[in-house]
């Protein structure tokens, strides 16, 4: 296993984001961590990314336990805008190459050019739209056995996710990484995914094969997702 | 571009059924090469591995047969080419029926509105 959580727990203040979660993703997989607003998906992702410690609990990349050098390992897409808005498009990728050893300044530059982004551009001349191409880029460069993706659709047009779905097929490396996307767009993922992962106000409420899924109970993630949360609101 | 895929069907299963209507109807030639699984994978929006899938499931029916090293080929074999054939029309036969039924009709009716329907498309 690539990433494992073992029986975590991650309070903020008295509320609980996480209650005693385990999971385990594998390498060459995509995986969607699923849930409404607030569920935990990003403190996930945080975890995993050694930018929050849990209270509880054990979170492990590649065997090491998750500290704040694991971005060594790890890419990160956040769910917010995150960079300099006075920086130009190239000087955002060099700043990438000087901070990561496995930054792929080479696949950068031909991603740029098929996502259509000028280097000399400033960020804060980019669109939202552009802006989130430039963030995938910036994490699809990096050479990481994790790639860990935020929210990578929220607020982008149909066009542009045509086009991140594109680049993260074209560009994730099957045979070493192991890519988790958290989302509350289901439809949008599903068709990409391997495995779908319900997480539920802190819980885990399920994991499933998305293939088997449809094979066995012949269900979408969506028409899961809403049945299993529907259950858990009924007993709240 | 993202397909849209039926809820209750494996998508493998889906596109192995879009593949083989391509390749009955004749877009897909006998012999011919399909995408690697990776452009496969890019061109419909899905997941690498349900591609893969997708071309074992045919291999094991011999619609394709992977080359070692080349790819993956539609089959030149007839025999299965005509099977495909029939059994896409009986897969279609199939939903026609189960709908007529629905509706209340007998299979007498079912032939009669057919060939109706099929005299006044030849005139």
């Amino acid at each position: 296993m690539t990433v494992k959580l073992s029986n975590v727990s991650k309070r903020y203040g008295k509320d609980f984001s996480l209650k005693n979660v385990s999971l385990a993703f594998e390498t060459g997989k995509i995986y969607g961590l699923l849930g409404p607003n607030g569920s935990g998906k990003s403190t996930t992702l945080k975890l995993i990314a050694g930018l929050v410690y849990p209270n509880g609990g054990k979170v492990e990349v590649d065997n090491e336990e998750v500290t704040r050098k694991i971005c060594r390992k790890v890419a990160y897409l956040t769910e917010l805008d995150m960079f300099y808005p006075s920086f130009t498009v190239g000087e955002m990728v060099e700043f990438y190459v000087s901070q990561f050893a496995d930054f792929d300044p080479k696949k950068a530059e031909q991603l740029l050019q098929e996502m259509k982004l000028d280097p000399g551009k400033k960020i804060k001349q980019l669109s939202k739209g552009n802006r989130g191409r430039l963030k995938l880029v910036l994490a699809l460069s990096r050479k990481s056995q994790v790639l860990l993706l935020d929210e990578p659709f929220s607020g982008l047009d149909p066009m542009v996710r045509d086009s991140i779905v594109k680049s993260l097929l074209s560009y994730i490396n099957f045979d070493e990484q192991t890519v988790i996307i958290a989302t509350h767009e289901i439809d949008e993922i599903e068709p990409l995914l391997d495995e779908a992962i319900v997480i539920f106000y802190g819980d885990i409420i399920g994991q499933k094969n998305v293939e088997t899924l449809r094979e066995e109970e012949g269900l979408s993630v969506l028409e899961w997702f809403k049945s299993t949360a529907a259950q858990m609101e009924g007993k709240k | 571009m993202t397909k849209d895929f039926q809820a209750s069907k494996p998508i493998y299963i889906q596109i192995a059924d879009q593949l083989s209507s391509q390749i009955v109807r004749g877009e897909i030639s006998a012999g011919e090469k399909l995408p690697s699984v990776r452009e496969m994978a890019i061109q419909s929006g899905v997941n690498p591995n349900t591609i893969q899938r997708t071309y074992s499931e045919m291999e094991r029916m011999g619609i394709v047969e992977t080359k070692r090293g080349q790819g993956t080929f539609v089959t030149e074999n007839e025999q299965v080419l005509k099977a495909l054939k029939l059994r896409l029309q009986t897969d279609i036969i199939g939903v026609f029926v189960q709908n007529m039924k629905e509706l209340g009709f007998s299979q007498e009716e079912m032939i009669e509105g057919i060939q109706q329907y099929c005299r006044r498309e030849q005139a």
